[in-house]
């Protein structure tokens, strides 16, 4: 993605998402962060300059405040799979954003929201991937992984 | 009929005896151990302990087969994708979301799974038997820009008595059908209305409380 003016929000706030938040603002993006918790708002550098909304992202109220309706991007981290894959279907469907991404522990999950337009990152698929590349080299890594 | 439910409580406990008096086979679905020992030893029904919303449990408590899926959990996005992995993955003919936030009911019509919210069904009987006793809100038409409703004239009614063309009503509202015992009259403007007639009206929302008031004489 090119576009620096691109507006994105991200749910979670936790380890994987603040680290997004801090990276995707420093590098110039226009950057709404959404926690249940605002504590969880301490792992935002003090260069952070995007916006912080405390609440649940199931809500819808919660994701009109997050100005989810102007957002190019939604990147869904919570530590719970379901609530990724709620909050990227509605962000898709019914705020009609145009690039959705969600991380979702279960591999199980995957391919049933991929066929709902949801782009899934699962953790444990994309280490065992890295694992399988650092064991037996570049070269015999590129099939799926069991 | 073979139902899959998943959830727990109370609701689920009596839903499942509803079911299983019936005659239909139930299993449930449920996370906490002690109380799935609870609901095996209460109920005619298989009970699975896991995570609903898992592929694995779902294939393993016999979704496939299943006639029917309800999702009844305290926590909507899990309902959402017990029904989306039923139907998508398990090619469950009808699976039926719990909507715990009562706003969240239209989310889950858009995303394409049926859902009710028990919260907007109790408010809305309530708002109907409550309100007034002799009023009867019959059906909404056309999303709701018509309603019908039927009242019931009492004596005190400072309508009853008068012809309809001598009572002034807001416009847009039409005294439909007058039901007298066993007659039912299309009204003209030489009718005369008594106690004991119930009115079926049709008003338009805005006008509605207006044209209640009219013919009730409270003050609402």
């Amino acid at each position: 993605m090119k576009n620096k003016d691109a507006n994105l929000v991200i749910v979670g706030c936790g380890r994987l998402g603040s680290y997004l938040a801090n990276r995707l603002s420093r590098e110039g993006y226009s950057v709404v962060v959404i926690d249940r918790s605002s504590q969880t708002f301490d792992n935002l550098t003090p260069a952070f300059s995007g916006f912080k909304v405390e609440g649940d992202a199931t809500q819808i109220s919660v994701l009109n405040a997050a100005k989810l309706k102007a957002a190019e991007v939604l990147i869904a981290t919570t530590h719970d799979d379901n609530v990724n894959l709620w909050v990227a279907q509605v962000a898709r469907t019914i705020f009609g954003v145009a690039r959705v991404l969600a991380r979702v522990f279960d591999p199980r999950r995957e391919q049933i929201y991929a066929e709902l337009g949801i782009q899934t990152i699962c953790p444990t698929s994309v280490a065992a991937e890295l694992f399988i590349q650092a064991v037996l080299g570049d070269g015999n890594a590129k099939g799926p992984v069991i | 009929m073979k139902v899959l439910i998943v959830g727990g409580g109370n609701t689920l406990y009596f839903l499942c005896r509803a079911f299983t008096a019936k005659g239909h086979d139930v299993i449930v679905v449920n996370r906490d151990k002690a109380e799935c020992e609870r609901l095996a030893r209460g109920l005619a029904a298989t009970v699975v302990f896991g995570d609903g919303s898992d592929p694995k449990i779902l294939r393993e408590a016999g979704a496939m087969g299943a006639d029917v899926v309800l999702a009844i959990t305290p926590h909507d996005q899990d309902n959402l994708v017990i029904c989306q992995l039923a139907r998508l993955q398990h090619g469950v003919p009808r699976a039926l979301a719990l909507a715990n936030d009562p706003e969240n009911a239209e989310v889950f019509q858009k995303l394409g799974v049926a859902a009710f919210s028990t919260a907007a069904i109790i408010a809305s009987l309530i708002e109907q038997r409550a309100s007034v006793d002799r009023i009867t809100n019959l059906l909404p038409v056309a999303e709701g820009r018509v309603n019908v409703t039927e009242i019931l004239l009492d004596a005190s009614s400072p309508v009853v008595g008068r012809l309809l063309k001598d009572i002034s009503l807001p416009e847009s509202a039409l005294v439909a059908v007058v039901i007298r015992g066993e007659q039912t009259l299309i009204p003209r403007g030489n009718s005369e209305l008594q106690a004991g007639d119930r009115v079926v009206l049709m008003t338009l929302p805005e006008n509605h409380g207006p044209v209640l008031r009219v013919l009730t004489g409270e003050q609402g």
